[in-house]
């Protein structure tokens, strides 16, 4: 397809200036709380973009100073309840989607039914009901009480990217195996999982920016230290008095919070968008 | 090594297509059988159904005498090797080929993995390969991978599916020479699934033909070839495939009988004539070869064959061998009969040329009108209604096959005993 169109001059002009407008538009944003994050409390009233003195006092503020139990407890919280989320999800995800890939069972369309149901089910309808059950189940502001919400949102796309995944490699590779002499076990673990590894991968990585991304659920079923994610905690954080915005502080959490995001995008970049093309487009 | 039965083998989908139909055959330890036919024949759900990935639906599959019908394919140990090769991509080649020796754990040493990998891959020339992952390797290459794949593991049998299919023209007929040698040194046991007619008679001891999931003949290539049972194994079996001639069996003016076609009388045996007998239309059987230009043909073979005159419309030069075509006026009684045959075989001519085989040298061209001689002696008659050979000479044909068997047995005693030395 590529190589069937040269794009002409003009044609590409257009294109880069799309592009350059999409950037921006994605990325003010994000440069706006980048820049406000190293503005002084006087600073950020003003109307210009870049601080006028560059300053650390809130990065300070959140590592070493005032903000330091509240967002450090709840880094901690964010990491720990999102890689758990996530490997769960992948580990479940993995096994659903080599049946539904790969055998035939009765209810195989109701399960990819109910999963896309699920992950298109509004998260505010579904919290105040989790709320309560969880307060009288004792789950309430606990790590078990994230993970298992964040399981409802990861599954689904889990399941569904994973069963793209397995759709497409070849189904004759574990025959060969079970000709071989494997069990259907060993043909899975020897001959599926190592081809079925990059969109595991990408999988996890999806299943990750879900969990570690979520506010509501984060904001609602928690209430002290114990469990509240970053997203969470970044509302409550306090100004130096009752008349001023910690809006600095929040801008140095919120950047320190998207950099293993981004990170994470930048290492595996190519891995993601092989992973989301194939698991999009068949053969 | 080991023999394969099958007894009464069904195969039916849920729902209830026959994909295979009662199919029973013998496969004699060290014997090499061809399983081949259009696509959607059920070749390769049988062939599946031995190794056991495919359930049977009713008849008895026997490995060696015992019944493995509900054994799952690791116990059968049995070996295959797929149209796509089914290499694992992530392991080396020697990881490929070690893959059952790493299965069965315990049985190998970690030397017999390293001698028999080494061994299978110096047999395969692939020993310059061995760190390589298959990726990087061409066609050919991942072909004879995944044979080494099967001949480290000491199985009851080797089973080919289409292993050829997906290789160009000229690596395909050198494949076919070194899947035919391995197998005659070797001597396992051996079921190759093919559509490739070519393949199939080139490689097999005996060759099954199947159409929409029921054994048609199985023979020897050359007992399929001179003696087949029908007219779909005749069509089938050989390239450019048989004429059929569609005619009527008269006296002729002279008064002995003869079977009047649309390109004229062609004087007949008695024999085939008596067969052809009283039917109001018969289909008569005459490959390419079988005609020739009158004017070469010796005086006293002559006498043995007719000669009828034709035009050519057009003829193909082959360096070896040149192929004339006459057109001719299709009779409409059997014009359904030819229809359904074009069908059954995947192909969608309806066969209104004739083809000959002419001599490389001979200087006729099209629009040419030419006298060819047609040796009567091996034409078939085909009854257009049933498809039923009514010439067919089964003592004569049982004995091509015996024969066949006998070269086989004389070439494995050879191989034996240059293996003793």
């Amino acid at each position: 397809m590529a190589s069937s169109k040269r794009l002409t001059g003009r044609q590409k002009l257009g294109w880069a200036v799309t592009t350059i407008l999409v950037l921006l538009y994605a990325l003010f944003p994000v440069a706006a709380i980048f820049a406000n994050s190293f503005k002084t409390q006087a600073d950020l009233g003003n109307p210009t973009f870049w601080p006028a003195n560059w300053t650390l006092t809130h990065y300070e503020m959140i590592f070493v100073g005032s903000a330091q139990d509240l967002f450090l407890s709840s880094l901690r919280n964010s990491i720990g309840i999102t890689l758990i989320a996530t490997f769960v999800a992948v580990v479940l995800a993995t096994l659903c989607a080599y049946a539904i890939a790969r055998l035939n069972f009765p209810g195989k369309r109701i399960i990819l039914g109910a999963a896309l149901a699920v992950s298109i089910f509004p998260v505010i309808s579904v919290v105040t009901p989790l709320f309560n059950l969880w307060r009288t189940i004792g789950l309430y502001d606990t790590w078990l009480g994230l993970i298992i919400p964040y399981l409802s949102l990861t599954l689904p796309i889990s399941i569904w990217t994973l069963s793209a995944f397995f759709r497409q490699i070849p189904w004759e590779l574990e025959q060969a195996a079970q000709v071989d002499g494997a069990t259907q076990w060993q043909a899975f673990r020897k001959a599926i999982i190592p081809l079925a590894a990059p969109g595991v991968f990408t999988t996890a990585i999806l299943a990750f920016f879900i969990a570690w991304n979520d506010f509501v659920y984060g904001i609602s079923l928690t209430s002290t230290e114990a469990a509240r994610p970053v997203p969470a905690a970044l509302a409550f954080f306090q100004g130096a008095s009752q008349f001023e915005e910690p809006t600095g502080a929040i801008s140095a959490a919120a950047i320190v919070v998207t950099i293993p995001v981004v990170i994470l995008v930048l290492l595996f970049q190519r891995r993601i968008v092989s992973g989301l093309t194939q698991g999009a487009v068949k053969g | 090594m080991a023999s394969i039965t099958m007894k009464n083998i069904v195969k039916e989908y849920d729902d209830g297509f026959p994909a295979v139909n009662d199919i029973s055959i013998d496969i004699d330890d060290g014997e090499f059988v061809i399983l081949v036919g259009p696509s959607g024949c059920g070749k390769s759900t049988l062939l599946r159904m031995i190794v056991g990935l495919e359930d049977i639906t009713s008849g008895d599959m026997l490995i060696d005498g015992e019944r493995v019908n509900d054994k799952p394919p690791r116990e059968r140990n049995l070996a295959m090797v797929f149209q796509n090769y089914a290499l694992y991509p992530h392991l080396t080649v020697y990881e490929n080929i070690a893959f059952p020796m790493r299965l069965a754990k315990g049985t190998f040493s970690a030397s017999d993995v390293e001698e028999k990998v080494q061994k299978a891959a110096g047999m395969l020339e692939l020993t310059e390969h061995l760190d390589r992952k298959p990726a990087n390797l061409s066609g050919g290459q991942r072909q004879r991978v995944a044979m080494g794949r099967a001949i480290v593991r000491d199985a009851n049998a080797f089973l080919f599916d289409e292993p050829l299919s997906n290789l160009d023209a000229k690596l395909r007929g050198q494949m076919r020479a070194e899947i035919s040698q391995l197998q005659r040194s070797l001597n396992t046991t051996s079921v190759y699934v093919t559509h490739d007619q070519t393949e199939a008679m080139t490689l097999g001891d005996r060759v099954a033909v199947l159409k929409k999931g029921l054994l048609q003949q199985i023979a020897s290539p050359r007992e399929l070839y001179e003696q087949p049972a029908n007219l779909f194994v005749a069509g089938f079996i050989g390239a450019p495939s048989m004429n059929f001639l569609p005619g009527t069996v008269e006296p002729s003016s002279t008064g002995s009988m003869c079977l009047n076609t649309p390109l004229g009388e062609i004087e007949l045996p008695e024999h085939i004539a008596a067969a052809g007998q009283g039917k109001d239309v018969v289909l008569a059987g005459i490959r390419p070869e079988f005609f020739a230009e009158a004017s070469t043909v010796d005086e006293n073979k002559r006498g043995r064959g007719s000669v009828v005159t034709a035009e050519l419309t057009h003829v193909e030069w082959l360096g070896n061998e040149q192929y004339g075509y006459i057109s001719y006026e299709n009779d409409p009684r059997v014009v359904d009969t030819l229809h359904n045959l074009a069908q059954d075989m995947d192909s969608d001519d309806l066969r209104t040329q004739l083809v000959v085989a002419l001599d490389a040298m001979s200087r006729v061209r099209g629009g040419d009108s030419t006298d060819l001689w047609v040796d009567t002696r091996r034409i078939h008659l085909f009854d257009p209604a049933t498809g039923e050979n009514l010439t067919r000479d089964a003592e004569a044909g049982a004995e091509l096959t015996r024969l066949a068997a006998e070269d086989r047995r004389r070439e494995r005693e050879r191989s034996a005993a240059k293996a003793e030395q």
